[in-house]
């Protein structure tokens, strides 16, 4: 082989996550121009370009492009209801966008075939808020149903594996519980080791603070972390608990109101002269975000002709 | 203003219906094509054959003697008019095998087991016991529908059986225990009566397709479910109004076809 064209090779592929899987993946006719948006794209994992999604009337997304990098920790933030968990189930491709594409290692999620999607969802891991265990297996037949689906590998390797897995979220000895006698927040570390059972190359956390008491919360926040150096993994964390997802993302988009309203790095972020994000940071009550839902004039509702009449809410 | 509000309401709820009906159909398809996965892990459609039908055998065999022993009774006041009482078996049999047997058993089947299959596939939903597994690559419909549908599929027929012959046994401590009919002609006009293929064939033919309808409507409910505590509710009651309707109107239809001319 010529230098040339080993060169070739290396920059059309990086090493580990575009390896052998996208010659079988990809037919040999699709255009290869079509999966690089741009220069951006060679270094991220995700690439979300111009999506739009809603339904009913509802607009959720509204023509927003971001990208998520190879080997870091990118945090999606925003206030309840801006729809960051619909957001991960579009780059799952367990919904599909009105407009607008997603295109996940250079494939994109929704002009896959259902065998095809499958196929790349080996290849993430996403952590429910819930966890998302199934309550009718413990703990250790829990984080071994993706090996015992599809693998065909002996039991002897099942259980090293999975005790491997336990041992590296710390419960180990919790495996012959049943999700039902978990706490909330090892209920998320078991759905954790699960969801890094098949080494997947990209982790997508749906709010893994939300409700846990402080200890669980540093433990969360420290496995997020370490997992993603030791595993060399690409993670998607959304949340709206700012001081804990600020500490390990090495990158931030903030969403509101269907839209990207501001990006960079945790401390340009905390800098940020946006006075929206100013108050989401610093939790303000009132600000740029009203404290008051939408409503009409206070004085008027009141006093006004409906009064005592009928509730304008009917 | 009014008449097309009420147009437009039901044109709303006929699109709703037919739309539902629609996805039940693909939904349907896609479970069909689970098949194959249980060939290869008989493990995964055992466990549910045991949840959904072994459990539900003390129910069927209780009703059954019942259900046999009420029709010996009632057959034996109006038998014994004629004089008829040696026919008693045949009377009761006959009842069993082409009616009360596949209804009777699927209308139970629907309230024990439909129900809990509805429930505990819209709390796997509401629970994103589902959606997770999509994400781990695993196709919920081929590894936690088809098995349950098919054990639904397979248990009916055998439930059927038992609450059939469970039947007969209890029309036989009735009539012959306690009314005193002579048990030489009270078995021996059942043999000769009783039709493999006109009555215990169509028997089985009901009891299949109450089979593949009361647990398709059971896993489809579930499935369809609004992933909340009320939606499953309404699920889980959907699932049990609906396999009753379902039922007694295929019955109707099944009968006309079969014992009609």
């Amino acid at each position: 082989m010529s230098p040339l064209s080993h060169d070739q090779v290396d920059s059309d592929a990086s090493p580990r996550q575009n390896g052998p899987l996208i010659p079988i993946l990809i037919p040999p006719d699709y255009p290869r121009e079509a999966m690089r948006h741009d220069v951006h794209s060679d270094e991220s994992l995700v690439s979300i370009r111009n999506l739009s999604y809603g339904y009913g009337s509802r607009v959720i997304f509204d023509d927003v492009s971001l990208d998520i990098r190879r080997g870091k920790i990118t945090a999606i933030m925003g206030p309840s209801g801006t729809g960051k968990t619909t957001l991960l189930r579009l780059i799952g491709g367990q919904l599909r966008p009105l407009k607008g594409t997603v295109t996940l290692d250079g494939q994109d999620v929704h002009a896959l075939r259902r065998h095809e999607l499958y196929l790349l969802r080996k290849k993430m891991g996403m952590l429910f808020q819930s966890g998302a265990l199934l309550t009718d297996l413990t703990v250790y037949d829990n984080v071994a149903f993706p090996l015992r689906e599809h693998t065909h590998l002996p039991e002897s390797m099942i259980r090293t594996l999975v005790l491997m897995k336990l041992e590296s979220v710390g419960l180990r000895g919790a495996r012959d519980l049943f999700p039902a006698e978990l706490s909330g927040g090892m209920a998320r570390r078991v759905a954790l080791a699960r969801a890094i059972m098949l080494d997947p190359m990209m982790l997508m956390y749906d709010e893994p603070f939300t409700g846990q008491d402080p200890i669980s919360m540093g433990i969360l926040v420290k496995l997020i972390h370490d997992l993603n150096k030791e595993l060399g993994l690409t993670s998607i964390v959304v949340s709206h608990d700012v001081k804990e997802t600020m500490a390990i993302a090495d990158w931030v988009y903030m969403i509101s109101g269907g839209r990207v309203v501001g990006e960079g790095t945790p401390e340009a972020m905390a800098s940020s002269d946006s006075p929206w994000i100013q108050q989401f940071i610093e939790g303000a009550p009132d600000g740029p975000v009203p404290f008051h839902y939408p409503a009409e004039e206070y004085r008027e509702d009141l006093l006004g002709p409906s009064a005592g009449l009928k509730s304008p809410s009917k | 203003m009014n008449m097309l509000t009420l147009f437009q309401s039901l044109g709303r709820a006929t699109l709703g219906a037919l739309q539902k009906l629609g996805r039940s159909q693909i939904f349907l398809l896609h479970v069909l094509t689970g098949l194959p996965l249980l060939m290869t892990r008989p493990r995964l459609l055992l466990k549910e054959v045991y949840t959904v039908g072994v459990l539900t055998i003390l129910l069927i065999s209780v009703s059954g003697l019942f259900v046999g022993m009420v029709l010996a009774l009632q057959g034996y006041n109006v038998l014994s008019d004629f004089g008829a009482e040696e026919s008693l078996g045949v009377m009761v049999a006959a009842s069993l095998v082409r009616e009360l047997g596949p209804v009777v058993t699927a209308l139970l089947f629907s309230g024990r087991a439909g129900s809990a299959l509805t429930a505990e596939i819209g709390l796997m939903k509401a629970t994103e016991q589902l959606a997770g597994m999509e994400m781990m690559a695993v196709d919920p419909l081929k590894r936690t529908i088809a098995p349950r549908f098919f054990a639904g599929v397979l248990s009916m027929p055998l439930l059927v059986g038992l609450f059939t012959a469970v039947g007969v046994i209890g029309g036989y401590f009735i009539g012959v225990g306690l009314l005193g009919v002579d048990q030489g002609p009270f078995w021996s006009q059942m043999q000769a009566k009783i039709d493999f293929e006109d009555d215990a064939l169509n028997g089985l033919i009901k009891s299949l397709v109450f089979g593949v309808i009361v647990t398709w409507i059971a896993v489809f409910e579930g499935y369809d479910a609004v992933p909340t505590a009320e939606g499953v509710s309404r699920a889980t009651t959907r699932s049990v109004v609906y396999s009753a309707f379902a039922v007694l109107g295929s019955d109707f239809l099944l009968t006309a076809l079969m014992f009609g001319d």
